[in-house]
């Protein structure tokens, strides 16, 4: 990807990341680009948006797209219950600083990670597109995975299912 | 924060070169204006002021012999020539290249050629004493000022029988400390010149009432006050109140203040309402009395009369007179008419681009022009007015006209429509603001920046607004602009569609009628609606918005229009009418045209904000579809 990578978010470095669940798969977002974990409140529907975003909510007085890393992941949904969190993040879009929210299941901690613990993606056995997944990592027993924020959001920019109307 | 002193000196300098063209080109209509004469002479004594104050030495001194030039002209000794303005033009596009940081080098023959127009006609200074009293700003003293310095500083030139003016002093009882009641007067050497005079108070200007007379000359009648501030423009009436320059980033901060306070004030009420307490409803609704004001105030700095622009395309028309070879007029109508500071920074770009294709394709050229019976000058028309909650801004010319023929085989020949496509005449005039039809072929030397017109349509759809051709062969061109009158905040009409909110622009709606039992039930039948007499289109807003929520059991139809089109919408409910703070939707959903932004209601959710100029064209291209 062209788009300016925050360091953190990289994968090779050493870096504090906060772990969340998703589709019963542990995933870690670095805590720089962190702003803040919120319970959810009303979720405004988007109609006709891709299913990667298909909300908006407000934080703090500002409206901010509420994103599902699931879907590019390909992961398993299941409704929203007591544990559900989003996490609002400071991410680029089209290199302007944005502010977007992701859906986590479960947020559990926030946790050192040694670069040197991280791994290529391997090319074989994966369930989720490599393109977009950094690197994976272990956590005690636990693998855990990094997504590529920036690729996944870059895919989705400017985005409109094709399949539905749009004027 | 604060910009640093230079950066204020660029941003002032750059106000006065606009200030200074737009007096040259005024001058050149109305040369005995005396009033133009003296702007155009302070804005360049400002200036060159300001340049050497701020370390510009190259541009002070390339002004000096410029201001001198100014100065006899105002003395009544040098008459304002076309060849004066043409070069006072010149000089003025010099200063701004300087200003850039562009080359001195072209300076010199712009000297010379000006020595070379005034030589001889200067005569020496006329050897009487200088008679000056002044007057500074009563509030100078709280504002810095040292009227001590001031006279020390003329006292070094020579100054002479220095007496207070005592005229102004009130009773004790009333004296404020630190206001200033005093002026003096006094004799000045007589080989001093006038401007090293007005030098002395190039720091203290503001408010300055000054009087400077040789003495014995034919009586100055002018009270001291009369002399407005430093830079009063040309026929600027409004203009000689106090003003305040602020960086345009504070007034987007301010605004998003607002926008907050209006959102939680909006939450405050329904709060309120639900408790009751009548002390807390009072409260509750002078908040909102004084948020709606703010509201009012905070935009009305944002807005930014037209004229502001139209400068740069007065310098265009007149750079386009000797380019063409044609004679081109501009008529500017309505210029005080208002928009959003954003608004008309946008628009500068097209309505140049327009401008000069009007220019370049749309005028013929005298001979022409008066082998139709036309007048040999042709006229570009712009004029700008409100009309609702939008601003119409028109650009006409009375020229040859479109020929449809040759757009319809262009846009052919570049690809935008198949050979055989049917369209109508305003599909073909509509087909000049495509994206690809204005390319390499029309851009000549003046189309410059090989920017289209279809630049015209995207600042436009920017905007949220809407344009249209009309054209008659032989009679000319006319495209039309309509925008909204601002950006940040609206009044929207909230309603409810399958359980789910979303606001409607209030100033776009007409009117709000029951939708017919018999077309309610059945979603396959009519899509029209007899409103007034009227068919108008409708669309189902439940099936365009993918609504799974239960419809009302009484549904509505909001009739909205764009422009001249009206489409009704259908609703469920309709909740009331609000203030609504646009935000923009992120590049994530910007691509889902039905919504212009989205907006934080009362209890906290967000609604999206239906865009109707999107929706009536939607409404009317299936419309016209269906009845192909």
């Amino acid at each position: 990807m062209s788009v300016p990578t925050h360091p953190a978010a990289r994968g090779r470095a050493d870096a504090t990341m906060v772990t969340l669940s998703l589709g019963d798969e542990l995933v870690a977002v670095p805590t720089a680009i962190l702003r803040e974990v919120i319970e959810p409140g009303p979720i405004t529907r988007v109609p006709n948006a891709p299913g990667f975003a298909t909300g908006l909510i407000n934080v703090r007085g500002m409206v901010v797209p509420l994103t599902d890393l699931r879907i590019p992941l390909r992961m398993p949904i299941r409704p929203p219950d007591a544990d559900t969190r989003i996490l609002v993040l400071d991410l680029p879009l089209e290199g302007i600083p944005a502010i977007v929210g992701i859906m986590a299941e479960q947020v559990h901690e926030v946790t050192e990670v040694a670069g040197a613990a991280l791994d290529e993606v391997p090319s074989v056995g994966a369930r989720w597109p490599r393109r977009f997944v950094q690197a994976v990592g272990r956590k005690g027993p636990r693998f855990f995975i990094i997504p590529d924020l920036d690729a996944i959001f870059a895919e989705h920019l400017v985005g409109a299912d094709p399949s539905r109307p749009n004027l | 924060m604060a910009a640093s002193a230079d950066e204020m000196f660029l941003i002032e300098a750059r106000l006065l070169t606009e200030s200074l063209e737009a007096g040259l080109l005024d001058m050149q209509e109305r040369p005995g204006d005396k009033g133009l004469i003296d702007s155009v002479f302070r804005d360049l004594h400002t200036l060159k002021g300001s340049g050497a104050m701020f370390g510009h030495a190259e541009l002070a001194h390339f002004l000096h012999d410029f201001e001198t030039a100014f100065e006899t002209v105002r003395e009544g000794k040098l008459s304002v020539s076309p060849p004066l303005v043409k070069l006072g033009l010149r000089a003025c596009d010099h200063a701004v290249s300087l200003l850039d940081g562009g080359p001195p080098g072209p300076g010199a023959a712009l000297l010379d050629e000006l020595r070379a127009l005034v030589s001889g006609e200067l005569p020496q200074g006329a050897g009487r004493p200088w008679r000056l009293s002044f007057r500074l700003a009563p509030d100078c003293l709280v504002l810095g000022a040292r009227p001590q310095a001031l006279l020390d500083e003329l006292r070094q030139l020579g100054a002479d029988e220095i007496e207070p003016i005592l005229d102004d002093l009130p009773e004790l009882a009333d004296l404020i400390a630190d206001r200033l009641y005093i002026g003096w007067r006094m004799t000045l050497p007589p080989d001093l010149t006038e401007e090293a005079i007005r030098e002395v108070f190039v720091f203290n200007d503001e408010g300055l009432a000054l009087d400077l007379a040789r003495e014995g000359a034919s009586p100055d009648t002018r009270p001291p006050g009369e002399e407005a501030g430093p830079v009063a423009p040309a026929g600027g009436g409004a203009r000689d109140r106090a003003m305040m320059r602020v960086p345009a980033e504070r007034l987007d901060e301010l605004m998003d203040r607002v926008g907050e306070l209006v959102i939680a004030e909006a939450r405050l009420a329904e709060l309120v309402a639900a408790d009751g307490n009548p002390n807390l409803v009072a409260v509750s609704e002078e908040i909102k009395r004084l948020a709606s004001g703010m509201r009012e105030t905070t935009m009305s700095i944002r807005m930014t009369p037209i004229e502001t622009i139209t400068g740069r395309f007065r310098r265009l028309v007149h750079d386009l007179n000797d380019q063409l070879g044609k004679t081109i007029a501009l008529v500017v109508e309505g210029e005080e008419t208002e928009l959003d500071k954003t608004v008309i920074e946008l628009l500068a770009d097209p309505l140049l681009h327009m401008i000069r294709n009007s220019a370049d394709h749309g005028l013929e050229d005298a001979a022409s022009r008066l082998a139709m019976g036309k007048p040999a000058t042709g006229t570009i028309r712009l004029s700008a007015r409100y009309s609702g909650a939008e601003v119409a801004i028109t650009l006409a010319d009375d020229g040859r006209g479109l020929d449809l023929a040759r757009i319809r085989a262009k846009a052919v020949a570049r690809g935008l429509i198949p050979v055989d496509a049917d369209l109508d005449e305003a599909a073909i005039r509509a087909l000049i603001l495509q994206p690809g039809f204005s390319t390499a072929e029309s851009v000549t030397e003046l189309s410059g920046r090989g920017v289209g017109m279809d630049v015209v349509r995207r600042t436009v759809d920017q905007l949220r607004g809407s344009v249209e051709v009309d054209s008659e062969p032989g009679h000319g061109t006319r495209i039309r602009m309509r925008l909204p009158l601002t950006l940040a905040i609206i009044d929207g009409l909230l309603v409810e569609i399958g359980g789910e909110r979303y606001s409607i622009p209030l100033a776009a709606v007409e009117h709000i009628i029951e939708l017919p039992r018999e077309q309610a039930r059945n979603s396959n039948g009519m899509r029209f609606l007899n409103v007034r007499g009227q068919l108008v289109p409708f669309l189902r807003m439940r099936d365009l918005l993918a609504s799974t929520g239960d419809p009302g059991p009484f549904q509505k139809v909001v009739v909205v229009t764009a422009g001249e089109l009206r489409v009704g919408l259908t609703v469920d409910r309709i909740i009331g009418s609000s203030q609504t703070v646009i935000k923009q939707l992120s590049p994530l959903h910007s691509a889902l045209k039905t919504f212009s932004g989205a907006t934080v209601l009362g209890d906290g959710s967000v609604a999206l904000i239906l865009d109707v100029p999107q929706l009536v064209a939607f409404g009317q291209a299936r419309d016209s579809m269906e009845a192909a």
